[in-house]
């Protein structure tokens, strides 16, 4: 997915608009491609598959029966769905490092 | 009437209620003031009418035929003579005035705005969305137009004297709107044009906020109490009834006698008066209705709002049986497990006990005891469920009939389980269960050891104390909530129950250095630290044999125990000399030994004690309970056994440590002026991001800062670490090295909001500085110390600053209570599932493990994940990275 790239003109100094522009390098990682899923603040998002996602119920649903609905939910204009291309209706899996933890497994439903 | 139909609500409905409704409802209408004939016989259509329900017992209600207690009571009514204006509603009838034509009653909008604002409010409500600021809106367009769009009729300002007196300014004179006047315009009003107001049509009549019937709240809302003298005395709003229906009656007679404008339009202020003060007897601008007396009467209004209101008071609000509260005072003698409960208390509240084939002998002999002689019993209940008080006469009877299958409430005694709580509950340690230890006097009695986590002291608090009155209540709190299972916090999986203050100290005392005891000591020292036998003596000196005092504290840990850490204590200096520390903060316990270094806050005290962390962690709670109470025993014994006072001559400072102070303060002030003058000659070099006057400012904080710091550590210097208040500063138990510094040195600079004191006179801060005196005694350094004394002025600047600290204090808690109130009621139907994952009363799952990563906090070590490394460390014997 192709985003406008910002080149900082609504700055008033010139040394913000380099400092920006700086930025927007390192998020680039110099090459012009930009994903939101290489920064390293947004977590591994994947959408699961429809085996996948009744597992996900079926471990979640041990003391009574759950839905899909009874997950939270994440907005399909979220930046990371719209790049991952997860329709609504689909369940995400979140890897996220935790200092506790390790990693932590967290699940999405994707709504309207 | 049946009561005992079950009905299912379908929707309920709020809007206003008309007069006919009020008329339809009602049982009677009243007509007399008057409430009880000369036989005692409530009066026919009077205001204690037996249709309105029964309040003495034995008669029976005439409308639905039930006893005092059983009938609800019904409501009456008044027909008042002229309508009056119903005060809650003032405020909205002001708004409905000026917003429509004083001919046509037309809302002064046109068409197509009321459209717009028509379909705005439609889907607001809709969309269940406040409407207030579409209808605050109309308002505000409709009060603008001069002229009636509709009729032509040129409009009139409306003033409002508070709080229900509406006058139209007119152009020779002022004209007062009468209720019957605003009812007639509130009548002409269209259903659209109240929707456009926010005003349901379905539900509502404009007409309905000036009240034309009055109703009479039934007898059983206001019940008349029967004096012992046989006198009745009536309740608050019987009064006020009785006022509104004599004015009524006067009104009407004066009115068909064909009185004189002016009498009339008195008598109607008055019934406006009365109905006024009936509904609310606070107004503003309206004299309270009072009693002979002099009290103010107690209205409708006055019954529901506030603290003792029906809300607050009543509904939220719960008295409980079972319960005592009383001033608490401190006893290091008891187990931090137990509560000494006084003996009056321990009378008063019970316990109900079962009478079993297996108990029964047991219960007699409490029964036998009567309700005088301590642990005895206060009330039987019979297997035919009656109730009997037991006596010192009717004891000795009882007992011998007591019977399988009765209940006995016998008396609280020791051992009992009972919540124990202090207010404010903020978190679960506020309510914790402790064993009962009957004591004489009158307090509540706790270890010291347990303040922490109730946030308690000694200063006046009370507390209160449940008794749990079955067998499960008992078993959950002494599994769940007992002090033993709540010695970690949740809050930071560390200790909340442990040393303090004198603990502390006496520690700090026993432990710090090497010392020789000799056998009589230890044992004074050990005596109430539950000792079996001596252990072996250190050595020998002169044939007589001695103990150390490490030994002393060894005696209390757990066989085994291994801990190494670096005590509050130290200095963090730049190279550790770790067991050859000169201060003796290195500290090494081997296999239950303290062999190097001083117990301190940081090893014994509650929130930090790092040794008290591992005996519960890996010895267990009830060994941890053990510890603190031959913790504390043995730490009061020291700081008895080597003394401990402080006075005011502990701080004195020699004559040569104040005169190096004086001269480092000249030293300072005159820094400062130098800076002062780089500033006024603009030679100050700005600091990064700050303006040149932010950079003075910093710099003269800095440098009186810097100075008043000196000025401790020279103080410091002299009093040693001898003395008593440095020794409670450094080893955590009360107090810092700054109070010192404050107390010996110098007070140093007053702040408000983190500057220098600036407020004043116009360019000054008191009279007798200088205009634009930049200095710092101008502006708020206190040179003096507390000891000394402080100038007029600086006792002055003090104030400013001590004053601010205590409205930051009583800001914060207020802030602090109400988020916490939020927080509380949107979190408190969560609950952590078997499988770990956090869910709400839908079964939406809310976090997938708790807290994210299943870690239980109350067992994690201080919040860090540190168990592995734990672990694998004291399996391998290694120390990893």
């Amino acid at each position: 997915m192709h985003l406008k790239i910002p080149d900082g003109r609504g700055f008033k100094s010139l040394r913000a608009r380099l400092l920006f522009i700086q930025g927007m390098n390192v998020i680039m990682n110099n090459s012009g491609n930009f994903s939101l899923l290489d920064h390293q603040l947004i977590p591994h998002h994947m959408v699961l598959s429809e085996k996948e996602a009744a597992q996900v119920l079926k471990e979640f649903s041990s003391l009574q029966p759950i839905e899909k609905e009874q997950l939270p939910k994440i907005k399909s204009t979220d930046p990371v769905i719209m790049e991952i291309g997860a329709k609504v209706g689909d369940i995400i899996k979140i890897i996220r490092k935790s200092q506790t933890a390790g990693e932590g497994e967290f699940y999405r439903l994707v709504i309207e | 009437m049946t009561y005992n139909v079950p009905k299912r609500i379908k929707e309920i409905r709020f809007g206003l209620i008309s007069p006919n409704e009020f008329r339809k409802m009602s049982v009677t209408r009243v007509i007399t003031a008057d409430t009880y004939d000369d036989d005692g016989f409530p009066i026919e259509m009077g205001l204690m009418d037996p249709r309105m329900g029964v309040i003495d017992p034995g008669l029976r209600c005439k409308t639905c035929a039930g006893r005092a207690g059983e009938c609800p009571g019904h409501f009456g009514h008044v027909e008042l003579i002229a309508p009056v204006i119903h005060v809650g509603f003032a405020k909205l009838i002001r708004k409905m005035l000026r917003a429509t034509c004083r001919e046509c009653s037309a809302l002064l909008l046109d068409s197509t705005q009321k459209k717009q604002y028509l379909s705005q409010i439609r889907t607001l409500k809709k969309m269940e969305q406040p409407i207030e600021d579409i209808t605050n809106d109309a308002f505000k367009e409709a009060r603008k137009p001069k002229v009636c769009m509709y009729c032509g009729a040129p409009q009139l300002e409306i003033k409002v004297e508070k709080p229900s007196t509406y006058i139209e300014k007119g152009n020779e004179h002022d004209h007062k709107l009468m209720p019957s006047d605003i009812r007639v315009r509130f009548e002409k009003m269209t259903d659209d044009d109240i929707e456009v107001m926010g005003i349901n049509p379905k539900n509502t009549r404009p007409e309905w906020m000036i009240l034309t019937v009055l109703p009479v709240p039934p007898v059983t809302m206001r019940p008349s109490i029967t004096l012992e003298s046989g006198q009745r005395s009536e309740d608050d709003l019987t009064h006020k009834l009785v006022d509104i229906i004599r004015i009524n009656q006067r009104f009407q007679e004066n009115r068909e006698a064909g009185a004189p404008q002016l009498i009339i339009e008195d008598l109607w202020e008055l019934l406006q008066y009365h109905v006024t003060t009936f509904m609310d007897n606070a107004v503003s601008g309206v004299p309270p209705a009072r009693h002979r007396s002099g009290r103010p009467l107690k209205t409708l209004s006055q019954r529901l709002k506030g603290k003792e209101g029906r809300f607050r008071g009543s509904l939220s609000g719960k008295r409980v049986n079972f319960s005592a509260r009383t001033v608490i005072s401190p006893d290091p003698n008891l187990s931090v497990g137990e509560v000494g409960v006084p003996l009056a208390i321990a009378k008063e509240l019970t316990i109900p006990v079962n009478v079993t084939s297996r108990n029964i002998d047991h219960v007699r002999e409490f029964i036998r005891r009567g309700s005088e002689k301590h642990p005895g019993a206060n009330y039987l209940e019979r297997a035919d469920n009656r109730k009997i008080k037991i006596t010192d006469k009717n004891c000795d009877e009882l007992a011998d009939t007591l019977e399988v299958g009765w209940k006995v409430e016998r008396q609280l005694k020791n051992g009992d389980v009972v919540l124990f709580n202090r207010q404010p509950s903020l978190h679960r340690m506020s309510i914790m269960a402790h064993e009962v230890k009957v004591m004489p006097n009158k307090t509540f009695r706790l270890n010291p050891a347990v303040c922490p986590p109730y946030n308690a002291d000694f200063d006046g608090d009370e507390m209160n104390m449940h008794v749990l009155q079955t067998e499960e209540a008992r078993a959950e709190a002494k599994m769940l909530i007992h002090v033993q299972e709540n010695i970690l916090s949740p809050r930071f999986g560390g200790p909340i129950i442990g040393g303090i203050h004198d603990h502390i100290s006496g520690m700090y005392l026993l432990t710090n250095g090497k010392n020789r005891l000799r056998k009589e000591q230890i044992i004074g020292l050990l005596r109430s630290s539950d000792i079996q036998e001596i252990p072996e003596p250190a050595g020998e000196e002169d044939g007589i044999p001695y103990w150390t005092n490490k030994q002393v504290f060894s005696y209390i840990l757990p066989e085994g125990l291994d801990i190494t850490y670096t005590a509050g204590i130290c200095t963090s200096c730049t190279e550790c000399k770790k067991e050859n520390c000169e201060r003796d903060a290195y500290v090494v316990i081997k296999n239950g030994q303290l062999i190097h270094g001083t117990i301190d806050e940081k090893g014994i005290g509650a929130f930090k004690g790092l040794v008290l962390d591992r005996i519960v962690k890996d010895y267990g709670q009830t060994l941890a309970i053990k510890f603190i109470d031959s913790m504390t025993r043995l730490a009061i014994r020291s700081i008895m056994h080597y003394g401990f006072s402080f006075g005011i001559d502990d701080e004195d400072i020699p004559i040569e440590a104040n005169n190096q102070i004086l001269e480092l303060l000249k030293v300072a002030e005159k820094k400062v002026m130098d800076i002062i003058i780089a500033y006024n000659e603009g030679n100050l070099e700005p600091l990064p991001g700050r303006t040149i006057d932010e950079t003075l400012e910093l710099k003269i904080m800095q440098e009186l800062g810097k100075a008043r710091d000196t000025t401790g550590n020279i103080a410091g210097k002299y009093l040693g670490i001898e003395n008593a208040a440095v020794v409670m500063a450094t080893s955590g138990a009360r107090g810092s090295m700054l109070n010192l510094t404050q107390m010996a040195g110098c007070v140093g600079q007053q702040a408000v909001r983190g500057e220098r004191i600036r407020r004043g006179y116009s360019g000054r801060t008191l009279s007798n500085f200088k205009w634009d005196d930049l200095g710092a005694a101008a502006h708020g350094f206190v040179k003096s110390s507390y000891k000394s004394g402080l100038s007029p002025t600086e006792y002055f600047f003090h104030s400013i600053g001590g004053r601010e600290g205590l409205v930051d204090t009583a800001v914060r808690t207020s802030q602090s209570g109400y988020l916490q109130r939020r927080l509380v009621n949107a979190l408190q139907d969560l609950e952590v599932q078997y499988d770990g994952t956090v869910r709400d009363t839908r079964n939406m799952i809310v976090q997938f493990k708790y807290g994210e990563d299943g870690v239980n906090p109350m067992k994690s070590e201080h919040m860090k994940p540190e168990a592995v490394r734990k672990i694998i460390e004291s399996v391998t014997g290694r120390e990893i990275e």
